[in-house]
């Protein structure tokens, strides 16, 4: 042990006998093994980015959204613009055998008010199965019930925001809120304990704040409001007629999710998005299967636009896709550098053997074995190494700070590049995996191993007598 | 410890090169009694570096019998070989031979290191022959902040670490003055009056006369092995080396030309 201990300490000087080489020697180490934590603490953000997504969502729910066209379309058309999820596909829906039940939603913005409070939010007309698929929690009073939908009544349950804006001294229960747009009252049967917001998934589901949401009977929201929406955009005024904003599938099990999501597809018209980008790519490629694709999709009526079918369970496929190739590319990177690194160590070990041969005939002459030389200068490699590697791991852990400034930088100077990053990315959260530490302190002192090996025999095979000759 | 330190019989060593087979040492065979003091001299190219270099294990001979105590050193590992260098054997060199990176105290352990001996007892013996050697005050010093007769005094205390059976001096005191060769020659004198045994090649006839016998070598054979005047005035201190002394003379006589 003291022969260890009196090697390393050895090492630790020649190193510091030398620092900018030392410095520059592990280099590679240092990038490899900080590349090694850095693509494990991004995976395992993306992947429990993906995880907290489908939380919000339900991993056995499949949700329909209708997805408004964009503004130019709306401007070409004069009349009306008829758009989204239609109560026949809800009952088309229905029809699936997989799904159990389907949920219709319809949204509006509205103002809400009470003895002079004001507040903006979501008008959401919903059915009482609603609150436990989105796992909306009762804080006071009651839910909606089947009688209330039936009945359409004039109930509503308000979110802990919306109970706070409009109610900040009185009891809401059995209050009336009044909509000033569309002129009518709904009394408060229940309110809601917070709920964490969700984020946004890709272009059609927006980020949900569940506070200032006031839920009243779908029914109820059918007769007052109807399905027409206008608009006032400055001198024009559109019109837009949609009878659903969403529909919750509940299906049977998890298993039955991706089969469902294609039945839902089908039946709707709408592309599955990996799909369509797999034809576009296949079609740019070769002259063949461009003719075969342009038929078949000929063949096909066009694509709906106007629906989005959102399956958290492909989420996490798409979330583990991105995943890998991040984790295939810093994995390349920590390769290479660590393989570079590698041969820097070994080639200033070399160096370094030539320069002390004559210490090496030395302590060969005062009884050192070829072994006891071999572990010399494999415990000086492996003491180089784990320098770097030590530093690597300094620096990977400060990816989550260097990722969160990276981000506020991008968004300063390059918005527009940010906002083209697939959404995981822009939204990823690095998470250290504790793991990693010791399994980078391991790759550091392999690489030294490794890379010592040929070095130290190098060492080891002199001929005493010469080495002592040497100048 | 045996009566004799190392016993050389019929010594030959090839160099085997290309072209030619070089042979340095053709039959040497000579006794060294312990607490003898030998010196080798011998013409340039006669093999006084070839026999020292057998003599302190990191070669082996060709053919011939070699001994050391009673181990037969010829028959033995490499591995072997290194133990035995860090357990029975004491080097001193022409130019010091320190490890630059290491302080006075951490150089006089290195022999210990490798026999796996390196405990605060060892640690200790370490300061102790520091203080012998006058440089009790440096422990901590490099080999670059030192003088060379300093620097000599360190690597013989390295050589009594281990407590060798004999010191193997290569020309110990050529790079030094002759004010600092004369230190370290009493400093071996003072070794070799408390009974251990040194064997040292030397050029130089007034460094040869502090031995107490001179082997002369010519083309790879012993010319001449003669006490020298030393012999009938140093009085042993030690009875081991007393009896040594007794043996030392009479196998003298048999190997003198
Ligand atoms: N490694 C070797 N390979 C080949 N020949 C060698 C080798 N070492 C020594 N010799 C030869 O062996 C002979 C004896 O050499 P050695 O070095 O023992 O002489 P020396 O007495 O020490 O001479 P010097 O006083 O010059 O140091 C010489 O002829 C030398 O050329
Ligand atoms: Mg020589």
């Amino acid at each position: 042990m003291s022969f260890f201990l009196r090697t390393f300490q050895l090492g630790l000087k020649s190193l510091l006998l030398h620092p900018m080489r030392s410095l520059l020697t592990v280099l590679g180490i240092f990038i490899g093994v900080a590349s090694v934590i850095w693509l494990l603490a991004i995976g395992e953000g993306i992947s429990q980015e993906a995880q907290r997504q489908i939380e919000g969502l339900g991993a056995d729910n499949i949700i329909v959204r209708s997805v408004s066209p964009p503004a130019e379309v709306m401007a070409a058309f004069s009349g009306p613009v008829p758009y989204g999820i239609k109560r026949s596909e809800l009952a088309t829906l229905e029809q699936i055998p997989t799904v159990k039940s389907a949920l219709p939603i319809r949204e509006v913005r509205r103002t809400f008010t009470f003895d002079g409070n004001d507040l903006d939010g979501r008008l959401v007309g919903c059915t009482p199965e609603y609150f436990t698929v989105t796992r909306l929690e009762l804080e006071r009073g009651r839910l909606l019930t089947e009688a209330d939908n039936n009945n359409a009544q004039n109930y509503c349950v308000i979110g802990s925001g919306a109970a706070e804006e409009l109610f900040p001294l009185t009891d809401p229960l059995g209050q009336r809120v009044y909509l000033l747009d569309s002129k009518d009252y709904y009394q408060v049967v229940g309110v809601l304990k917070y709920r964490n917001p969700t984020a946004a998934i890709g272009g059609s589901l927006e980020a949900q704040d569940f506070k200032n949401d006031v839920y009243i009977p779908i029914r109820t929201l059918r007769q007052r409001t109807g399905d027409f929406i206008y608009t006032r955009r400055g001198s024009t005024r559109t019109v837009e007629i949609i009878e659903l904003n969403q529909v919750t599938l509940r299906v049977q099990d998890v298993d039955s999710v991706k089969v469902t999501a294609d039945v839902v597809r089908m039946s709707l018209g709408v592309r599955e998005p990996e799909k369509a980008h797999v034809v576009d790519s296949d079609g740019s490629e070769g002259g063949e299967t461009k003719v075969t694709n342009v038929a078949a999709n000929a063949s096909l009526p066009p694509p709906r636009l106007d629906v989005a079918v959102i399956v958290p369970e492909e989420l996490l496929e798409q979330a583990r896709v991105t995943r890998m190739m991040f984790m295939v590319f810093m994995g390349l990177i920590a390769a290479i550098s660590l393989l570079v690194g590698g041969i820097g160590i070994m080639n200033i070990m070399l160096a370094t053997v030539t320069e002390r041969t004559r210490e090496i005939g030395i302590r060969r002459a005062l009884g050192a074995t070829r072994s006891h030389i071999i572990m010399q200068f494999l415990v000086e490699t492996v003491s180089l190494s784990v320098v770097g590697g030590l530093t690597g791991i300094l620096v990977g852990l400060l990816c989550p700070a260097v990722i969160v400034g990276l981000r506020y930088l991008m968004n300063t100077f390059a918005p527009e590049l940010m906002a083209n990053l697939p959404d995981v990315v822009q939204r990823i959260q690095p998470q250290i995996v504790l793991l990693s530490l010791p399994l980078a302190f391991f790759i550091s002192v392999m690489v030294g191993v490794v890379f010592g090996i040929y070095p130290a025999f190098r060492a080891a095979k002199m001929d005493p007598i010469e080495a002592l000759r040497h100048e | 410890m045996t009566e004799y330190a190392a016993r050389l019989k019929d010594i030959r060593k090839d160099y085997v090169l290309k072209s030619e087979t070089v042979r340095a040492l053709r039959g040497a065979s000579f006794d060294v009694p312990t607490g003898d003091y030998v010196a080798i001299m011998g013409p340039s190219g006669s093999g006084k570096s070839t026999l020292l270099n057998l003599l302190g294990c990191l070669d082996k001979p060709t053919s011939g019998e070699f001994f050391l105590g009673d181990d037969d050193v010829a028959r033995m590992t490499d591995d072997q070989l290194a133990y035995i260098r860090a357990s029975r054997i004491g080097f001193v060199f022409q130019s010091y031979n320190l490890i630059q990176q290491y302080t006075v105290l951490e150089n006089i352990e290195v022999p210990l290191l490798y026999q796996g001996k390196l405990s605060s007892e060892g640690r200790r013996r370490c300061r102790e022959l520091a203080e012998l050697v006058g440089l009790g005050e440096r422990l901590g010093h490099r080999p670059s902040q030192l003088s060379g007769g300093q620097q000599q005094r360190v690597a013989i205390a390295r050589s009594l670490v281990n407590n060798p059976y004999f010191i193997l001096a290569d020309e110990a005191t050529g790079n030094l003055d002759s004010v600092t060769s004369e230190e370290i020659l009493t400093l071996f004198q003072q070794l070799n009056n408390e009974g251990r045994t040194i064997i040292m090649v030397t050029h130089e006839d007034d460094v040869a006369a502090h031995a107490k016998r001179i082997i002369r070598l010519r083309d790879g054979v012993v010319q001449s092995d003669q006490p020298t005047v030393n012999r009938i005035l140093c009085r042993p201190r030690s009875p081991i080396a007393a009896s040594g002394e007794l043996r030392a003379a009479s196998s003298g006589e048999v190997h003198a030309a």
